[in-house]
């Protein structure tokens, strides 16, 4: 047999067996249970407007209070990473390996319930909204300070020279010249840990919310189990990739403008 | 204009040492060519003469300012020495106008319109008046070091060090970053130039410093230096870069 032709085989082989699994499945499934457990238009209906301007709502704002901490503490902590201070890089180094060998759940139960027990007559300010922001942007912090320490080293040594010889000081430096330079470098990173954020924020549930500062897996959950049927699983997560995909194309268009250089 | 006193510079970078004693003075108005092989010590020199490189010992003094010693304000110290590179690290996120009015503003603290009439007219200067709006990857290599000298020269400096301006360049372009460094001579400037161009050297130069494995073996007027070289080193040098083929 020549080559081309059991290549052509091999090709139309792979086709049959992947239209084969997909009949079988089609054959099988028992559509309209399916559809009753998780397409249920009365259900999905039900959730409305609540799961939208309260749920999805709390995970935006969550999501971009944790992001917003993540950015400043990371900034701080690159800073000290690459700073000509020694104690300053060590601290920087200890606590972005620590932050990020720990899982985001145990940080968050960390910050609220170990914090309140160990300062019983302090509370951690802005509430809910407060432990949130501390409890999932402390490890944000830790994964964005590597990637923007990664975005200011890659900035050419001879940008902060030029400004050096320019009479710059080595901080108006950094500010003007090398940061903006590479944060432009970091956003497509920066953007997938702002996505991989939004789907933390879905363990905001273990520090108890109440019916107003509910989140969109919580929300579902609840929905779950007072309808016994799994349609809300199916709202919650569209609503996720509402916020999600958009963002990932942008991630691939700022790529794609990377790449080709500005 | 400025004038430069180097005594004694040693710079090793660990045990490698690149400068080993150099003795240099340059005048007011003085446009002093180094050239040499590579490797020789041209640009860490140069890069000594601002503090981009620390000296390991040995005084640099430009003006009445003693870069080598340790209570030198170094930012305010470089605002008066200028420095063309020869990859021209223009930055990238700004236009001409903001790549010549960001030191200006932050550091001077000159107004916006100050700064943007200051490098109007230095931009005009280098003869690129038309693309102040221009990001530097949408300028030539040529253009894109003129706007870079247009950048040194807007902090008004006393003195401008060139690190091999035109390496980077293709052949056609390298004629017109020349040209404005010899307007610049010509209008007194004190210029201290790494530079393989030899007939820059011998036309612009007011003197040419011959450098080897990290020493100045002959320094002389550039009739003399690079038409009647009197050290073996300096000839042969010479000779390979003059007639490449032979």
């Amino acid at each position: 047999m020549r080559l081309r032709t059991r290549r052509r085989l091999t090709r139309g082989a792979a086709y049959a067996i992947f239209v084969a699994v997909l009949l079988v499945v089609a054959v099988a499934a028992d559509w309209g249970r399916l559809a009753d457990s998780f397409l249920r238009p009365d259900v999905a209906a039900g959730m409305f407007p609540g799961v939208v301007t309260t749920a999805l709502l709390n995970t935006i704002i969550y999501t971009i209070l944790a992001f917003a901490f993540g950015l400043i503490a990371g900034l701080a902590l690159a800073l000290a990473r690459l700073s000509p201070v020694a104690p300053y890089r060590w601290f920087a180094t200890a606590y972005i390996e620590v932050f990020r060998g720990l899982p985001a759940l145990l940080v968050l139960f960390l910050v609220g319930y170990g914090i309140p027990l160990a300062f019983p007559d302090r509370e951690i300010p802005g509430g809910l909204y407060g432990s949130v922001t501390l409890g999932l942007g402390a490890t944000a912090a830790a994964y964005t300070a590597e990637t923007l320490r990664a975005g200011i080293q890659a900035v050419p040594r001879g940008q902060s020279e030029a400004a050096r010889s320019l009479g710059m000081s080595a901080p108006r430096s950094m500010v003007f010249i090398v940061l903006p330079q590479a944060l432009r470098i970091v956003l497509p990173p920066l953007t997938n840990e702002f996505v991989s954020l939004t789907k933390d924020t879905s363990l905001v549930y273990v520090l108890g919310v109440t019916a107003g500062t509910i989140e969109l897996t919580k929300y579902a959950g609840d929905a779950l189990n007072q309808e016994v049927n799994a349609t809300p699983l199916v709202v919650a997560g569209l609503l996720y990739l509402v916020i999600t995909l958009p963002l990932s194309q942008l991630v691939r268009a700022l790529e794609r403008r990377t790449s080709r250089g500005r | 204009m400025s004038t430069v006193r180097i005594r004694d510079l040693h710079k090793s970078f660990g045990d490698h040492e690149v400068l080993r004693g150099i003795d240099l003075d340059v005048a007011a108005g003085e446009v002093v060519c180094l050239v040499g092989p590579s490797g020789s010590g041209k640009s860490t020199l140069l890069r000594c003469v601002n503090a981009l490189e620390s000296a390991t010992s040995g005084t640099i003094q430009v003006d009445d300012v003693e870069l080598t010693d340790p209570d030198t304000d170094l930012d305010a110290a470089r605002r008066r020495i200028g420095m063309v590179f020869q990859q021209f690290n223009l930055f990238p996120h700004l236009t001409v106008l903001g790549n010549i009015t960001v030191a200006q503003r932050r550091v001077l603290r000159r107004s916006r319109s100050a700064a943007e009439k200051e490098a109007g007219s230095q931009l005009a200067r280098v003869g690129l008046a038309e693309r102040s709006r221009a990001y530097p990857a949408q300028l030539s290599g040529g253009q894109q070091q003129r706007v870079a000298i247009a950048r040194a020269l807007a902090m008004h400096p006393g003195l401008m060090l060139f690190d091999e301006p035109t390496s980077a360049l293709d052949p056609e372009l390298v004629g017109d970053v020349l040209a404005v460094m010899r307007k610049l001579a010509d209008e007194g400037m004190t210029m201290i130039v790494v530079t393989h161009e030899m007939s820059f050297a011998r036309d612009v130069a007011t003197r040419v410093v011959f450098m080897d494995d990290g020493r100045v073996v002959e320094t002389g007027p550039p009739a003399e230096v690079l038409t009647n070289p009197q050290h073996d080193r300096t000839r042969t040098f010479l000779q390979r870069i003059l007639h490449p083929g032979a």
